[in-house]
C-alpha cells in the first residue's frame, strides 16, 4: 500500500467524488487541490469555477489566492464576482469543497469567530469569503478537515456558512432553495453524509488504519452509523503522483 | 446612515463631469479624500490592490476612514497599525492560504480597537450594486440561515411581494471615495482593466469620487479604437495618476505576479511581531522613501523582475 499523509488522503478521496461534467466553486487550498485532482484524473471536464471569478480554467499550478491571476489561466471566462454567485444562485454550480474551524452535526460551518462576543472575540477568523454563498446555493457543499472533538462540536459558536441549520426542514423554511445543502464531511478517519430526515452527520466509510472507536471519540455530538459502515479505498499510486507531482508540486497544500 | 437618493444624486449633480485632463500627482489624488470618509477598494485580496493609494493615505495619516473591499489583504493590516482605518467591511480578511491568518487583524479585533464587519462575498457585491444602480437596496437569499445576517443590523427581511417568498434585503453602499488601480487609462479617466474585473465597475459607479491609479496612461484614441474594453466611463472619474507597478507588492494581472519574496518577508515581520513589525514595516517601506519610486526600489530590481516574468507569462501561450 502507498505511503501518504492525512491531507493527501482526503484531497484524493474528496477528488473522486467529483464526477467527469460536474461543476465545482471552490476557494483555495486543500478544496482547490482536490479538484484539480479530479480535473487531471477522472473529470477532465470538470467545470471549477473560483469565488473571485474564474470559470472553468485548465490550471497548469495551484492557485494561491482566489483572484490569483493564474485561476483565469485557459478559463472560458474571467467574470465577476457576483456573477460568480449569481451563477451559484441560479443552480448552475453542482458542487462546493469548504473549511472552517468548527462543524456541527447538522454540517453548518463556523470561520468568523471563537468565542461568545462578537465585537470582543476570543479569536477572530479571517470570514466567510464565498463560503457562505457557496454553501448556500451550490447544489452539494462538501467539506474536508482533520477531525477531533474540538472541531467538530456540539454547536458552532457562530454559523458563518449555513449546513442544514437545526436540520429536518429548518435550512428550507431560512429561505435557502429547497435540496442545496451538506453532502459530505470528509476527514482523516472517516467520510460521513446526513441522514435523509434528521439531517445528522452518519458515518459511511471509515479510513484505513482507524476505527469506529475513533472516530467516535474525536467527534464532540453523537455520529449516526450508515447500516454498512465501508472502509474507504486508500489513494492510489497514480492519485498520489498526480498530486504531488502536477498538481501541489511545491508542497503548499499536501505539506502542511 | 443611508443616504437618500436625493442626496446622492446632488453629488454627482454638483460633480465635474466633463471630458477633461484629470491627470495628477498621487499627492493631489489622495487629497480628495478626507478624514471619516468611507474608502471603497477594488481588486480582491493580493490582486489589483491599489496598494499606492493606500500608501499615500497612510502618509498623509487620513483618520477615521471606513475601508470595504471584497476580500482584504496585507493592506488592511497597514491601515489599521497606521491608525488611518478603524472599521474594515469585507468578507475575508487576512494574507491568506500560504501565510496565515492575519495577527493584525486578529490583535485590533479581539482587543476592540478596530472592528471587522463581515458580509458574504455576494452581498458585499451586491451592496456595491445596489448603490451603483441608485436604489436602496436588493433582494436576495444571500446569508439567509446563518449568523451573518442577524447580525448586521441594517439587513432587513420581507415576504416578496410577488411570490410570497423571505428575502434578504441587502441595503446600498455609496462609498464617498473608490480607489481602483487598472492596468491603463486615458488623461480623461477611461479606464481599461484586464483579466478578473472583481467588484471594481460597480464600486466606482456607486462611490461619489474615483480615484484611479494605472500603470500607463494611454492616448484617447487607443481608448475609442477598443471601447469594449472599457470598465469605467470618464464621467465617474476625478482622478487619473499614472503608478507604474502600482499594486506592489500585489499583483496586477498581465503585468506583475507578487512580489513574494517581499511578501514573504513582510508576513514574517507581521506574523512574528504583529503590530510593532507592521510599525517598523511603516517606517521603512511607507513614510522613509521620497516618492513611490524610492519604495519601488526598495522592493528591489529582482524581485520586480521576477513577478514581472511571472506576471506577462500570461500572454506567452
Amino acid at each position: 500500500m502507498a505511503d501518504y499523509n492525512t491531507m493527501e488522503l482526503m484531497i484524493c478521496v474528496a477528488a473522486r467524488e467529483l464526477e467527469d461534467g460536474a461543476s465545482v466553486g471552490v476557494g483555495t487550498g486543500a478544496p482547490c487541490a482536490a479538484a484539480m485532482l479530479s480535473q487531471k484524473t477522472n473529470s477532465p471536464n470538470l467545470m471549477i469555477m473560483f469565488e473571485a471569478g474564474g470559470a472553468a480554467p485548465l490550471l497548469p499550478e495551484m492557485p494561491i489566492s482566489v483572484g490569483d491571476s493564474r485561476t483565469t489561466w485557459k478559463a472560458v471566462m474571467a467574470s465577476g464576482m457576483c456573477e460568480i454567485m449569481e451563477t451559484a444562485c441560479r443552480g448552475m454550480i453542482d458542487y462546493t469543497f469548504l473549511g472552517g474551524a468548527q462543524i456541527d452535526m447538522h454540517g453548518n460551518l463556523n470561520s468568523t469567530l471563537i468565542g461568545e462576543d462578537y465585537n470582543r472575540p476570543k479569536v477572530r477568523l479571517p470570514g466567510s469569503g464565498g463560503a457562505n454563498d457557496f454553501a448556500s446555493f451550490c447544489w452539494r457543499m462538501m467539506v474536508m478537515t482533520p477531525q477531533d472533538s474540538k472541531r467538530f462540536v456540539e454547536k458552532v459558536d457562530f454559523i458563518t456558512t449555513p449546513g442544514w441549520l437545526e436540520g429536518g426542514d429548518s435550512r428550507a423554511k431560512s429561505g435557502l432553495p429547497l435540496g442545496a445543502g451538506p453532502y459530505k464531511i470528509i476527514t482523516n478517519m472517516a467520510v460521513m453524509d446526513f441522514e435523509p430526515e434528521s439531517k445528522r452527520m452518519r458515518i459511511i466509510s471509515i479510513n484505513p488504519g482507524y476505527s469506529k472507536k475513533d472516530v467516535a471519540e474525536n467527534c464532540g455530538f453523537e455520529l449516526l452509523e450508515a447500516s454498512d459502515i465501508k472502509e474507504t479505498k486508500p489513494p492510489t499510486e497514480n492519485e498520489l503522483r498526480v498530486l504531488r507531482e502536477e498538481v501541489d508540486p511545491y508542497r503548499y497544500v499536501i505539506g502542511r | 446612515m443611508m443616504k437618500s437618493y436625493e442626496e446622492l444624486r446632488e453629488v454627482i449633480d454638483k460633480k465635474n463631469r466633463g471630458l477633461r485632463d484629470k491627470v495628477m500627482s498621487l499627492e493631489d489624488a489622495i487629497g480628495l479624500i478626507q478624514d471619516g470618509d468611507h474608502v471603497a477598494s477594488g481588486g480582491c485580496h493580493y490582486s489589483k490592490t491599489a496598494m499606492a493609494a493606500v500608501w499615500e493615505m497612510i502618509r498623509q495619516k487620513k483618520r477615521d476612514i471606513t475601508y470595504s473591499r471584497s476580500i482584504a489583504s496585507t493592506e488592511g493590516d497597514l491601515l489599521l497599525v497606521a491608525g488611518v482605518v478603524k472599521r474594515v467591511v469585507s468578507s475575508w480578511f487576512s494574507p491568506g492560504v500560504t501565510w496565515g491568518v492575519s495577527r493584525v487583524m486578529r490583535h485590533y479585533t479581539q482587543n476592540k480597537i478596530a472592528e471587522f464587519e463581515e458580509w458574504s462575498h455576494m452581498s458585499l457585491g451586491l451592496r456595491y450594486r445596489a448603490g451603483a444602480m441608485g436604489i436602496p437596496f436588493i433582494p436576495a437569499r444571500a446569508m439567509m440561515g446563518s449568523d451573518l445576517f442577524p447580525r448586521l443590523s441594517d439587513i432587513k427581511e420581507m415576504e416578496c411581494p410577488f411570490t410570497g417568498e423571505k428575502l434578504a434585503l441587502i441595503p446600498a453602499l455609496n462609498p464617498d471615495v473608490a480607489i481602483i488601480h487598472a492596468q491603463r487609462c486615458d488623461a480623461y479617466g477611461n479606464v481599461q482593466l484586464d483579466g478578473l474585473p472583481f467588484m471594481d465597475k460597480d464600486i466606482a459607479l456607486a462611490a461619489n469620487k474615483v480615484i484611479v491609479t494605472t500603470e500607463r496612461i494611454v492616448s484617447n484614441d487607443q481608448i475609442r479604437r477598443a471601447p469594449d474594453r472599457t470598465a469605467i466611463g470618464f464621467f465617474c472619474v476625478d482622478a487619473v495618476v499614472e503608478v507604474p507597478y502600482g499594486c506592489l507588492p500585489h499583483e496586477c494581472y498581465g503585468q506583475y505576479e507578487p512580489a513574494f519574496k517581499h511578501m514573504d518577508y513582510y508576513v514574517k515581520l507581521m506574523m512574528g511581531r504583529g503590530p510593532d513589525g507592521v510599525k517598523e514595516y511603516l517606517d521603512e517601506y511607507v513614510y522613509a522613501p521620497a516618492n513611490w519610486n524610492e519604495y519601488i526600489e526598495k522592493i528591489g530590481f529582482k524581485n520586480i523582475l521576477d513577478a514581472t516574468i511571472e506576471g506577462r507569462g500570461i500572454y506567452n501561450d
